[in-house]
């Protein structure tokens, strides 16, 4: 276990690392891919209305009942459990609606995708047009330094941040002045960089529309004089994080940056059942960043079929976070240190032309 | 000009599928409809180097392996982000058990 001298990272998108990124052929590269028959991939690819109609009814029913329970139990203690399920259906669950229904995977049908893809936008206060542009950047360049607009923990790791992710604040503190800028004309220079010219000025009326329902929310809680309609509308955001974050930050956290191997830079966790609804099975991290044609609901499949070419999957959710810890107290000190995740026998090697020259050295195995 | 090309065998591409062709250094993507019905478009998406072969057929769509970009093979038309511009296509004709396009 050793590590290399810090390489300062520019996590800005239009900095020195997005320059060097460029230079080195690491922007836009080509990945590698587990081999597997096109006959095999096509039927995993294969989209169905089904299960995301299904889930989708599961998820909107559980949505509407536990809020009629924060109604009702408004003023008891036994509103406490409502809003805890009401809060990790509307601000944890949302961001894998998000997610699938961006990817146009979830359903076969379009304007189904399209639909759940807005309500979740609006529910995790994220700009559906921006956001729809930084996950196409996020899969281009995965945690490609100065090209990924979604590196959630960068180096070295700030474990506050990291730790106030979970109450949803900082996400909050962000979202929403960010929303402000945008519904007032304003984009950053980052969210340009990836942001097609062409489209800049649907992310300005998508910010306006969010807004317009924050507002019409906030108007309706004073014309009520009750707290009721901002606990059910935007707060969510604040006390159902947590799991977004829990499930989200495994993704790639102390993992490798700047490879070309999502092997080497991305995580699958087996999970338990219920977090895995809520996640819509994107535990299966490696698989769905490899192929990301795959719908959710095919991922278990897709991942026995690939496993033997992928490193052993984290058994749970503490495993892994017992994993990553170490890795972070060090990356606080040595911000090129990561975790390089074992292959088992049946794997193809890791490629070395880039990721032999930068990160070895700074690799725990 | 037209130039046409022998692409392929009309039983290499499976209903509902797509194939890749490469000639003359350049590459296309060879499609057979539900209807049995043979397109051709340039072979890479537009929006990024992504071959399009790679991606999944749904009646008149192709989907961009990469971003999840959709076209429709038959115009070309990008139906939406992350795909803004539009794909060439190229005449086909089917001669003999065999896919010809015009790549001129």
């Amino acid at each position: 276990m050793t590590a290399a001298s810090s390489t300062k990272r520019d996590y800005s998108l239009v900095g020195e690392s997005t320059r060097r990124a460029i230079e080195t052929g690491l922007a836009s590269a080509e990945w590698y891919h587990t081999d597997v028959p096109r006959k095999t991939m096509k039927e995993l690819m294969q989209r169905s209305d089904g299960p995301a109609i299904r889930d989708t009814i599961i998820w909107i029913v559980a949505i509407l009942g536990s809020a009629a329970g924060i109604v009702w139990f408004w003023g008891t203690w036994w509103v406490v459990p409502f809003l805890f399920v009401y809060g990790v259906l509307y601000g944890s669950s949302s961001d894998s609606r998000w997610h699938e229904c961006g990817h146009g995977t979830a359903f076969r049908t379009r304007w189904m995708n399209d639909v759940v893809y807005h309500i979740a936008s609006f529910m995790l206060m994220r700009n559906p047009v921006q956001w729809r542009w930084s996950h196409a950047r996020h899969h281009t360049d995965t945690i490609i330094v100065g090209r990924d607009a979604e590196i959630a923990v960068m180096r070295p790791p700030d474990l506050i941040k990291a730790a106030l992710a979970f109450t949803g604040i900082l996400d909050f503190r962000y979202s929403l002045p960010t929303l402000v800028r945008q519904a007032f004309g304003t984009l950053s220079d980052d969210e340009k960089s990836y942001i097609p010219e062409m489209e800049q000025h649907k992310a300005v009326t998508a910010a306006r529309w969010h807004m317009v329902i924050d507002a019409a929310t906030i108007a309706v809680a004073i014309a009520l004089r009750s707290w009721i309609p901002l606990v059910l509308v935007g707060l969510p955001r604040l006390y159902g994080t947590w799991h977004m974050v829990t499930t989200g930050l495994l993704q790639h956290i102390g993992l490798a940056d700047n490879v070309t191997d999502h092997r080497l830079n991305t995580r699958t966790v087996y999970m338990n059942p219920i977090s895995r609804f809520i996640y819509w099975n994107m535990n299966y991290h490696v698989e769905h960043h490899m192929f990301p044609m795959v719908p959710y609901h095919a991922l278990p499949k897709l991942h026995e079929l690939i496993k033997h070419d992928l490193p052993v999957a984290n058994p749970s959710i503490w495993h892994a976070y017992r994993e990553v810890w170490p890795v972070l107290l060090r990356q606080l000190k040595y911000e090129d240190f990561y975790l390089k995740r074992e292959l088992p026998p049946t794997a193809k090697p890791y490629r070395g032309e880039f990721h032999d020259l930068d990160i070895t050295a700074a690799a725990a195995e | 000009m037209a130039e046409w090309v022998e692409a392929c065998a009309v039983d290499d591409v499976d209903k509902e599928d797509v194939i890749r062709f490469d000639h003359g250094g350049r590459s296309f993507a060879i499609y057979r409809s539900p209807d049995d019905d043979f397109f051709a478009t340039d072979g890479f998406c537009t929006h990024e180097m992504a071959h399009l072969a790679d991606g999944l057929v749904m009646d008149d769509i192709i989907e961009c392996p990469k971003h999840n970009g959709r076209f429709n093979y038959k115009t070309g038309e990008a139906k939406g982000a992350p795909v803004c511009v539009n794909l060439k296509t190229y005449p086909v004709r089917v001669e003999a058990g065999k896919v010809m396009i015009d790549i001129g």
